[in-house]
């Protein structure tokens, strides 16, 4: 049998552990962000502000600046947000209001698929498969019925930030789609019922009692699907091509942040290329940071609001 | 508002289902594509060749990724050992004793920190194994992998004690269990199920992840010997062979991303057929 004292100093000592790895989660991300500033040091200090206004990286003459990726990075997410929420939505709306319930959950459940699959994978079929379809079939296309808009000018390289805007509202969607259902589903029954009641089309009970509930919770799984479209690294390098260039076409090669890491990282030259690299990382991290912050406040509000709501 | 006339009000309602129903065949048509290219391209390069043989030189028939699969095992592996633990036990800091600031704090740091891109993570592995061990490492791989699970699993596991009835830890309090005994014997254990269906997940996740790897584990051609040496890992490898010119390479890529997809399913399948057994 334990003895009080034996059990108390149980007590404490597995407090103590317990707390210990908790805490871990805090000192993670600490130690993250204290790692890749205190590496972006030099960097920072040569550069200034230049290093996100100027586009020259040459790491042959030791001058970096990374506007190109920003502006790739930037683009690409932003595009495929907005292709990607219409769908999200939509299927969430499908899988939530119109299925019958086991439609739904079968289609939820190819949702979560879609959103397992390893970035690499959709690379791996970015590349093989979709990047030569969309140099043979849809940018030639574009070019002769649209090539009078700046958008679509230019050659047909397959490879291009058409591209990658295709592969990360693919690889979003699922993310989008699974937190929308969720939130979707927090909506109280009987705001749903007396909308109904009062004659509503289902559309209209959607429009008039599902989305005004849920939009902050729709605009918090949106910012997480735009954050994970920023950091997306594996699938975008493998079908962007890598060029860092500002091109308003989006038939032309572009280059993300995460790209120019996952390319460039691991055969630094000088120790101010690898830190003009951590920079980037740096910036990236304050970006996913400030938009992963926002959208966990909006989702968190959501869900709290409903947890001691009505119904 | 203005009264609107049924036909028009019913034509709008068949619009917006139509509308939802087509977003959901284009979202979930990817899917098959995907699937269907997966499968048709890499079952012709699965034998037993390849779960035994390393990558041959492009040109030379056959060859497998061996290395890849083990060296992910054993990454993934060491990544569980280290990352679980804390992450499991974290989260019974939150369920027992966590109800003040810090624990909401914890929580949301967690969920941002699951949030940030995994590249990310890879260069603070490089800097804090990579350059003081001075080379890339099997060591500084599963580094970067368990800090990528410890924030998965503390969620997934704390979601899973909160459903533990308050009554039966009372229970055991109640007989005069220490409460550390209790949350060992008692509420952990009633979760069980529910926790490994969160780490198959956590597994699943990192079983996939490519860019954390890129300049820790760095890959490997051969098999490696020693976990301070740059190891193989199999989603390194299907992206190395996937940009690469060569169709023999482009043949164990295919073949690479089904092994892993099957990996994934299965493990995830193994997740929701647990999850479904509940205990209480």
């Amino acid at each position: 049998m334990n003895t009080t004292t034996t059990k108390k100093y149980g007590d404490r000592i597995f407090r103590a552990i317990t707390l210990l790895f908790a805490l871990s989660i805090l000192i993670i991300l600490l130690v993250m962000t204290v790692e890749m500033v205190s590496e972006s040091l030099p960097s920072l200090r040569k550069f200034g502000w230049g290093f996100i206004t100027g586009s020259d990286w040459d790491a042959v003459h030791g001058s970096f600046a990374a506007l190109p990726y920003l502006y790739g990075s930037v683009v690409s997410s932003i595009l495929a947000i907005l292709l990607a929420t219409p769908l999200s939505v939509g299927t969430a709306l499908f899988i939530t209001e119109l299925a019958p319930h086991k439609v739904g959950a079968v289609t939820a459940s190819l949702v979560e698929l879609l959103a397992a699959i390893p970035s690499v994978i959709y690379g791996l079929w970015g590349i093989l498969v979709m990047t030569p379809w969309l140099q043979s079939t849809v940018e030639p296309f574009m070019i002769e019925h649209f090539g009078f808009l700046p958008f679509f000018r230019g050659a047909p390289y397959g490879v291009s930030m058409l591209a990658a805007v295709c592969i990360l509202m693919i690889m979003i969607v699922p993310i989008i789609t699974s937190i929308t259902k969720e939130v979707l589903m927090a909506v109280p029954s009987s705001q749903k019922e007396a909308a109904i009641a009062l004659g509503a089309t289902r559309w209209e009970m959607i429009r008039i009692a599902v989305l005004p509930y849920g939009r902050s919770g729709i605009l918090g799984a949106v910012i997480l699907g735009l954050g994970r479209a920023i950091g997306e690294t594996m699938a975008v390098t493998m079908v962007i091509g890598n060029t860092p260039q500002i091109s308003l076409s989006l038939l032309s090669p572009a280059y993300t942040m995460p790209s120019v890491i996952a390319n460039e990282f691991a055969e630094t030259t000088t120790k101010l290329h690898a830190s003009a690299l951590m920079e980037i990382g740096l910036i990236l991290l304050v970006v996913t940071l400030i938009i992963n912050f926002m959208a966990r406040m909006l989702l968190w509000s959501v869900t709290r609001k409903w947890k001691g709501g009505v119904a | 508002m203005t009264l609107r006339s049924i036909t028009v009000r019913r034509a709008s309602n068949l619009t917006a289902t139509l509308l939802m129903g087509a977003a959901t065949i284009l979202v979930l048509l990817p899917l098959v594509i995907i699937f269907y290219h997966i499968i048709k391209m890499g079952i012709s390069s699965i034998n037993l060749g390849f779960f035994t043989n390393i990558p041959q030189p492009p040109g030379e028939a056959g060859g497998g990724m061996a290395n890849g699969i083990a060296g992910s095992a054993i990454m993934i592996g060491m990544a569980s050992l280290a990352g679980l633990p804390v992450g499991i036990f974290g989260a019974v800091y939150l369920t027992e004793y966590g109800t003040g600031r810090l624990s909401s704090a914890i929580r949301f740091c967690a969920d941002i920190l699951s949030g940030i891109p995994s590249i990310i993570t890879g260069m603070v592995a490089y800097s804090l194994l990579v350059v003081p061990l001075k080379g890339f490492s099997a060591l500084a791989g599963s580094f970067a992998l368990s800090l990528i699970m410890v924030p998965i699993v503390l969620r997934t596991t704390e979601e899973q004690l909160k459903m533990v009835p308050a009554t039966l830890r009372e229970a055991s309090l109640a007989l005069g269990v220490p409460l550390w005994r209790t949350s060992i014997k008692v509420t952990l254990r009633s979760a069980l199920t529910g926790i490994i269906t969160g780490v198959l997940l956590a597994i699943a996740r990192v079983a996939g992840e490519t860019a954390p790897l890129l300049f820790t584990a760095l890959g490997n051609q051969f098999w490696s010997r020693k976990l301070t040496e740059p190891m193989a890992a199999l989603p390194l490898q299907i992206f190395n062979f996937a940009i690469s010119p060569y169709e023999d390479w482009h043949r164990l890529a295919w073949a690479g991303a089904l092994v892993l997809v099957v990996l994934m399913f299965g493990l995830s399948l193994a997740a929701r057929w647990l999850g479904r057994t509940k205990h209480f």
